[in-house]
């Protein structure tokens, strides 16, 4: 089934750099242990895809990457996870500037309860001070980029809601690219989207990892071969195996990738 | 996805055995479903629905054929007369207004910041194991009857107050050109701000749970992605959960103002209970138009005072309508606003 997407992730040939590392990680729900020991790189301008079956902790692991856990006080994560040579577990870190380092969007749209334009400037406001001009063209290359402008140039003001499903997710990409983020978490961003807006979202992912680093879960084994070039397979909280994409969907070194991606099981 | 469980993983064999099932399947013999039970059903919903307003008309139509007298006899300016004197047979009704109103706002001027804090706090910000017990210990306050705040307003709270914290406002507040007119005066403890004070404890309860419920309906996934761009505790509760929330936060607080315009026993016990009124200071006593209704109605002469106080009544029906009715102009003005440009 991957056949087809062969020629288009094959041509990236430059080394990866390394720009977050996650090492001897585990998280625990309370007294459950939901990620055993996970060792994974992400690696920098690439698209690294988490795929499993439901249960297999994947929106956990990508949940930890912005501590976005820290809001649950049963949740608990160990071991290291390290950006820039800083630990991002590190109890005194500011998660506040850590997370418009690593932005983030949702398996549905969220827009919040404002303009169009409030929704991208909203982020912005709470990091950077900026003229109404600057806020201006920072909105506008924020929906540029997310492919959005066009549809909702003449409607900055309108509320957010207002839009259609597969445009409210890509304001929530805008949203999260305003605030010029390092990374990128997308957790299941087409779950809830029709295949045309699913295609739509495929497609500006492979646009913008040219300027940032994207780190998605997805239930979608193909959408995960189309978009990414660097696959985890995870089952139970444990890493079964993580390589590029190519070699994951087409010779997996272990039998239960082989399983899973073949449709043999999950 | 967030809670992993690793035994739903393997249950994946269903679809196959439902058609097989479907097709050796005897015919269903289906009844028709009875009309008669379904305009029964429409009727008494339907009639229900109009003894709420059959009742409403009788109440209005019932005031004000009460009040008659008084509004032909008196006309407008009852409105704005302060002369409140039943031996003359003169009667104005400012002074309950003017107490209805300012203790009401002072009530909510207290209740709504503080509602507001105790909702964030007990969805936001409280360790989950301290949730429930503050939680049910605001709504029991909501539990205490009227007449035990009226009493613990009068003999505890009033001492206290006109000992301590009233001189206290005046040698601060009290100083500050303008409003500082508002706190000055004899400290007497029992008041117009007295009265205030205590309505306020009486409505937080309402306003908090309110405020607390819709709070926790906001969608977590909302909340994530605000949370998720780096905002704050507070930034994501000023600028996405309450807007999100508006309707029904507007909807506790006006609870809580009705609440605050009809309470009568607690307000009669501290209030001060006089009609006479001469400078804008909320230390003085005062008089509010249920604390009016509640000590006068039982000597009133049948004629021109028992009218006159049907129609305070009247007025205070009046008052709480236009309060609804402006909570619903503000709700869909904020609608517009959030479609509109910026």
């Amino acid at each position: 089934m991957a056949n087809f997407t062969l020629q288009e992730t094959s041509e990236k040939t430059p080394p990866p750099v390394t720009q977050l590392s996650i090492r001897n990680f585990n998280f625990y729900y309370g007294k459950f242990q939901a990620l055993k020991n996970i060792n994974l790189d992400v690696y920098k301008n690439c698209v690294t895809a988490f795929i499993g079956p439901s249960g297999c902790g994947k929106s956990t692991l990508l949940r930890t990457l912005n501590r976005m856990y820290s809001l649950y006080p049963e949740q608990r994560a160990e071991g290291e996870l390290l950006l820039d040579g800083k630990n991002l577990l590190d109890r005194d870190l500011d998660v506040n500037e850590l997370r418009a380092r690593i932005g983030m969007v949702f398996q549905k749209p969220t827009p919040f309860p404002m303009s169009i334009y409030d929704n991208i400037a909203f982020g912005v406001r709470l990091h950077e001070r900026m003229s109404r001009g600057q806020m201006d063209e920072r909105v506008e290359w924020a929906l540029q980029r997310a492919a959005l402008w066009d549809e909702v140039k003449d409607k900055l003001g309108q509320s957010g809601m207002s839009l259609s499903g597969g445009q409210q997710q890509r304001l929530c990409i805008a949203r999260g690219i305003a605030v010029k983020p390092e990374i990128l978490l997308l957790d299941e961003p087409t779950s809830a989207l029709d295949p045309i807006s699913t295609l739509r979202i495929e497609e500006l992912i492979h646009d913008l990892k040219k300027d940032f680093t994207i780190v998605i879960v997805t239930h979608n084994m193909q959408q995960a071969a189309r978009v990414s070039d660097y696959t985890a397979y995870m089952y139970l909280g444990e890493l079964i195996e993580f390589d590029q994409t190519d070699t994951i969907f087409i010779k997996p070194g272990r039998k239960e990738t082989e399983d899973y991606i073949t449709g043999r099981f999950g | 996805m967030t809670t992993p469980d690793p035994g739903a993983t393997m249950t994946a064999e269903v679809p196959l055995s439902h058609s097989s099932r479907a097709l050796n399947r005897e015919p269903v013999v289906r009844k028709k479903p009875s009309q008669l039970g379904e305009i029964i059903f429409a009727n008494l919903t339907r009639s229900f629905a109009f003894l709420a307003l059959a009742s409403l008309a009788g109440i209005i139509v019932s005031l004000v054929y009460g009040a008659w007298p008084s509004i032909t006899k008196f006309g407008l300016p009852f409105l704005w007369t302060s002369d409140w004197n039943p031996p003359m047979a003169k009667f104005g009704a400012l002074i309950p207004i003017y107490g209805t109103l300012v203790t009401s706002v002072i009530a909510l001027v207290i209740a709504v910041p503080v509602s507001f804090g105790i909702a964030i706090f007990l969805t936001e910000l409280s360790p989950p194991w301290l949730r429930r017990p503050l939680g049910t210990a605001i709504e029991l306050l909501a539990a205490i009857p009227s007449i035990v705040y009226g009493m613990w307003g009068l003999l505890v709270f009033a001492p206290i107050f006109g000992q301590y914290i009233q001189p206290a406002l005046m040698a601060t507040i009290g100083q500050v050109p303008l409003i500082g007119k508002l706190f000055s005066g004899p400290t007497l403890g029992v008041g117009l701000l007295s009265a205030g004070i205590i309505l306020s404890i009486m409505i937080i309860p309402f306003i908090a749970s309110v405020m607390r419920d819709v709070f926790e309906i906001t969608p977590k996934m909302l909340k994530e992605s605000a949370y998720g761009v780096g905002a704050t505790t507070w930034e994501v509760v000023w600028n996405v959960v309450l807007p999100y929330t508006k309707t029904g936060v507007i909807g506790g607080i006006v609870l809580g103002l009705g609440r605050a315009l009809g309470e009568t026993m607690a307000v009669t016990f501290v209030i001060g209970n006089t009609n006479f009124l001469s400078n804008i200071s909320l230390f003085s006593p005062g008089n509010s138009i249920t604390s009016a209704l509640a000590n006068e109605f039982a000597e009133a002469e049948p004629g021109l005072h028992t009218a006159s106080l049907i129609e305070l009544g009247l007025i205070l029906f009046l008052i709480t309508f236009v309060v609804l009715a402006f909570s619903k102009v503000l709700l869909m003005r904020l609608a517009r606003q959030e479609g509109g440009k910026t």
